[in-house]
């Protein structure tokens, strides 16, 4: 949402990805969030990991709810349809873009005021459905466009920019995903573009809901002492349980990794996702196993980042509902109309 | 004492309790008089409760079509101890009332000027059934068979039905077959028969089908091309949902089980008009079916819809408001809600069936009404349509008929034609869209509920703005001429007053006419099928002096509609306001416009010309 316009022009040399993309087709407008804010990062992250994934920018569906975070998706992919819904209820309105087109990639941009507060019922439907799709919430714990006020993630105890304490217990976005069922749960922290990038390639390559909470620290109402948001804290406190590779299918290396120490996971597209474990204890596949530990270390006052959870073969809303392979809105009267010697039926029946 | 006589003409009602197993007998009573050729309109009364509370089953039988209610009661079926002194006050002098007369009434609990008919039902039922739940079942089957030999009803047509209903279950074939007969053996043996009310053979229900508006809604969303049903249950709406579903299931499954539809049951109504959004937005058909308490949900969604303009169905089944109101009871009263549901300066299509075949219409219709306008539209019908099975035409579909998908371009068009997703490119204030993943470069935009300019940018511009509500109106104008027309019922006289009506008030209002050209008040009508209205509205208040608008509401949302849309003087049109929960009656319609035509001192027939 910015009436300044970016130059046209291009560099000339710069690299084409394999569908002759260069980074910069898939930017979008020039940001207007706050100099420093972390949801930038976040959107640098999106463009870099879709220009290496090679997906084609028409082919993504971009949507949001209202808030900074929901701004972001007119920064990047400026040639995929964008959809800035209502605050909170972007889970419902890509649910439906989905289901009428399954052959899109979706794209559900979303902060901490619209999925931990109006929209939490919303978030939650959407992981139990496991819509197909990436979910990034850009998490600040504070509300930004009303200058400054706790949403439900800023932590008990936690201070505002004025000084005032917060009393209220945070919604852990991630404890919920997984003990909702998503298949795919993982945090990370806008400040950490080698964890973020990979994590999104990912998610992208995931067959189900792909849920992703990043902290994003709000540079101007969140940036303080006594902030648990602000980017000095998460840096000190953030602790990750993994680092993670994103293998396309096509050139999938699986022989040079040591046993013991590296995990593969196959995806639904049969791209590989290759986890390579800090914790050598920690089975991002054993879902009670993962939300025990996330809630030790929170405990501990840290900050658990990385792919936390992921379910291989999930199937997703359209295998729940077995919906045709053809997309829903590409079907005409012919597949959709049964015409009008069944009405004739059909009324011989209601006589 | 004057009792009733009549030969297919008079009103039966079944007090019963809820729960009770009832309703199917009471349906097979409605369809035998239907199978002997006799036009039949039913309509269940119920409490907003599962189980244990009383449940009334009205059945009005009219040889002359007349499916509207009559009002009064000629024979009532009291079973329903709970209800009994205001079932037996309810019914007309001269009427009849048939009763369990197991534990037989005093007569203080009887009129003198009814014919009281007892049946000992429980007490054959317990000789007869050991268990418990057949002892219930059965009971309500023999008083069936005691009434078709009251009524003089063929019993071949009654044992055909129950054939039909359990096809393949012969051992309940034989068994209610039994209970028929054990009621008509008890009729013949110790009743007078037939009664001076009966039901002959005629052969007035033709082609016509017999069916309730829900199921038809269902239907026509199946017929109009709907792929995504995205819902929260809520009566009296839920079985236009459900219906959905049956027939998607019976003609939009592939042979290796693939569905051409989704439908999801969503967590709310917020969700469920969210998804239908999201895949209007995408470029699928659309809809949700919900009430009023669920239109109120919905609002902020159907505003965006409104103005980014995408397209959405939403089948608002009324029921008594405001707030929860009477769940289970009928009115008319979200007609403003839903004109101009949401905040700022908005309005919608709404579409008013009348009946069953015009709810399986309408909802086809909306469709392509929706992907035409790129905007919400509302087929608005109610608990009375919704949930009653009334006679109606059947069903048509012409198979030359195309979905109208409205102005989408392609790919192609993409490559030769300036695109501007809100630019009005043909003069109707309809802008064309495109539909995410269509072109490499071209056509993609920014979907969002801010103001924009026509290119869909971002823009806090007032002339941006202006271009874009403006552009709205016209489109608005437009859709005038595109809702299905006002249906005009001239009379038989040139008169100086009209009436308009819309939706359920249908038949009472038809029969109401009827009877007041009979005493010779003559009444131009006006159906009206949809709102933005037509220009022939305007002129048919215009070419009258006095317009009575009837309703189904307090407040007269309908007349409001009109006085604030056409700009015409509130003084011209006359309120007639029936909003007690039951459906409007002829009886009352007629009582209250010759009333006003008395105290008006109208002159009551004929101008000078």
């Amino acid at each position: 949402m910015t009436y300044i316009a970016k130059p046209r022009l291009h560099h000339p040399s710069l690299t084409r990805n394999k569908v002759g993309y260069t980074r910069r087709d898939y930017e979008g407008k020039v940001s207007t969030l706050c100099a420093g804010c972390g949801h930038d990062s976040i959107s640098a992250a999106i463009i870099q990991a879709c220009w290496e994934l090679d997906i084609e920018p028409h082919r993504v569906a971009k949507l949001s709810g209202i808030g900074c975070s929901s701004k972001t998706p007119d920064y990047f992919l400026g040639a995929s349809h964008g959809f800035n819904t209502v605050h909170g209820r972007m889970p419902s309105v890509l649910t439906g873009a989905n289901l009428a087109n399954r052959d899109l990639l979706y794209l559900g941009v979303s902060g901490d005021g619209d999925s931990a507060s109006i929209g939490l019922g919303q978030f939650a439907h959407a992981m139990r459905r496991n819509v197909n799709m990436v979910y990034i919430v850009e998490n600040n714990g504070v509300y930004g466009l009303t200058k400054g006020q706790f949403s439900a993630t800023a932590d008990k105890g936690s201070q505002s920019k004025k000084g005032v304490v917060n009393a209220d217990s945070p919604v852990d976005l991630v404890g919920l995903a997984m003990q909702l069922g998503a298949s795919f749960v993982a945090r990370s922290f806008s400040g950490d573009k080698a964890q973020m990038v990979p994590l999104i390639k990912a998610a992208i390559g995931h067959g189900g809901a792909a849920f992703i909470d990043i902290i994003s620290p709000c540079v101007t109402f969140n940036n303080h002492a006594g902030s648990t948001r602000s980017y000095d804290w998460v840096r000190e406190h953030n602790e990750a349980v993994s680092r993670i590779d994103f293998i396309s299918s096509r050139d999938e290396i699986t022989a040079t990794i040591a046993p013991g120490e590296v995990v593969d996971v196959e995806q639904h597209d049969g791209t590989v996702l290759r986890l390579r474990k800090l914790h050598a204890d920690y089975d991002p596949s054993d879902r009670v196993a993962a939300m025990s530990h996330m809630h030790a270390r929170a405990a501990e006052g840290e900050l658990l980042t990385g792919l936390l959870y992921i379910e291989g073969e999930a199937g997703d809303l359209h295998a729940a509902q077995h919906t045709s392979a053809r997309p829903l809105n590409s079907l005409g009267k012919a597949d959709l109309c049964p015409g009008a010697a069944a009405l004739d039926k059909l009324n011989a029946s209601l006589r | 004492m004057k009792q009733i006589t009549a030969i297919n003409d008079f009103v039966i009602k079944f007090a019963n309790v809820n729960g009770s197993g009832s309703a199917s007998a009471n349906e097979l009573f409605a369809k035998a008089i239907l199978r002997m050729g006799v036009p039949v309109s039913p309509r269940n009364i119920f409490p907003s409760n599962i189980q244990g509370l009383p449940t009334w089953y009205e059945v009005r039988i009219s040889e002359k079509g007349y499916l509207g209610r009559r009002g009064g009661i000629d024979m009532m079926v009291a079973m329903n101890p709970q209800t009994w002194a205001a079932d037996v006050e309810e019914i007309e002098p001269g009427g009849y009332l048939f009763y369990d007369s197991t534990r037989p009434r005093p007569a203080s609990e009887l009129r003198d000027d009814l014919i009281v008919i007892g049946m000992p039902l429980t007490e054959i039922c317990n000789a007869v059934y050991s268990d418990p739940r057949q002892r219930q079942l059965f009971k309500n089957i023999m008083y069936v068979g005691a009434l078709s030999v009251l009524l003089d009803m063929d019993p071949a047509v009654i044992e055909a039905l129950l054939g039909e209903q359990y096809k393949g279950k012969e051992k309940l074939i034989a068994s209610n077959v039994q209970a028929l007969n054990l009621g008509r053996d008890f009729a013949k043996e110790h009743l007078k028969h037939p009664l001076p009310i009966r039901v002959e053979r005629a052969h007035r229900v033709g082609e016509r089908i017999f069916v309730d508006g829900n199921t038809a809604a269902g239907l026509g969303a199946v017929y109009g091309g709907a792929t995504v049903c995205a819902w929260y249950p809520i009566t009296p709406s839920t079985s236009v949902a459900e219906a959905y579903q049956k027939y998607s299931n019976k003609f939009r499954v592939d042979a290796d089980g693939r569905h051409n539809y989704a439908f999801v049951q969503a967590e709310d109504e917020l969700a469920s008009i969210g998804m239908v959004v999201g895949a209007g937005w995408n470029g699928a058909r659309a809809f949700t079916a919900t009430s009023g308490p669920g239109v109120s949900l919905m609002t902020e969604f159907i505003g965006l819809a409104y103005f980014a303009e995408i397209p959405v169905t939403i089948v608002n089944v009324q029921r008594g408001g405001p707030s929860t109101g009477m769940p289970t009871r009928t009115q008319q009263a979200d007609v403003l809600s839903c004109a101009y549901a949401s905040h700022g300066d908005t309005k919608h299509v709404l579409l008013f069936p009348e009946d069953p075949k015009e709810c399986f219409e309408h909802t086809a219709t909306a469709f392509d009404l929706a992907d035409r306008l790129q905007t919400p539209v509302f087929v608005m019908t109610d608990l009375d349509i919704g949930m009653n099975q009334r006679l109606c035409d059947p069903f048509a579909w012409d198979d030359a008929r195309d979905y109208d998908r409205g102005k989408v371009m392609t790919a192609e068009d993409l490559e030769h034609k300036d695109f501007g997703r809100y630019k009005d490119v043909d003069g109707d204030g309809i802008p064309w869209r495109t539909l995410p993943g269509t072109h490499p470069t071209r056509g993609s935009y920014f979907t969002r509920g801010t103001t924009r300019d026509a290119y869909a940018r971002y823009s806090e511009r007032g002339p941006d703005y202006i271009y874009n509500v403006q552009r709205l109106l016209a489109k608005f104008a437009t859709a005038a001429k595109l809702v299905p027309q006002p249906v005009p019922r001239p009379a038989a006289k040139r008169t100086r007053l009209g009436v308009i009506f819309y939706g359920s008030t249908s038949p009472a209002m038809h029969e109401a006419l009827d009877v007041m050209a009979g005493q010779g008040i003559h009444v131009d009508a006006l159906r009206l099928c949809a709102f933005p209205f037509p220009a022939s509205v305007k002129e048919f208040i215009d070419a009258h002096e006095t317009v009575f608008v009837v309703e189904q509401n307090r407040d007269a949302q309908l007349r409001s509609l009109l006085v604030n849309e056409l700009e015409i003087n509130p003084a011209k049109l006359c309120k007639v306001l029936h909003y007690d929960g039951t459906p409007i009656t002829a009886r009352f319609i007629t009582q209250a416009i010759t009333d006003h035509v008395h105290e008006a001192m109208v002159a009551p027939v004929e101008t000078k010309a």
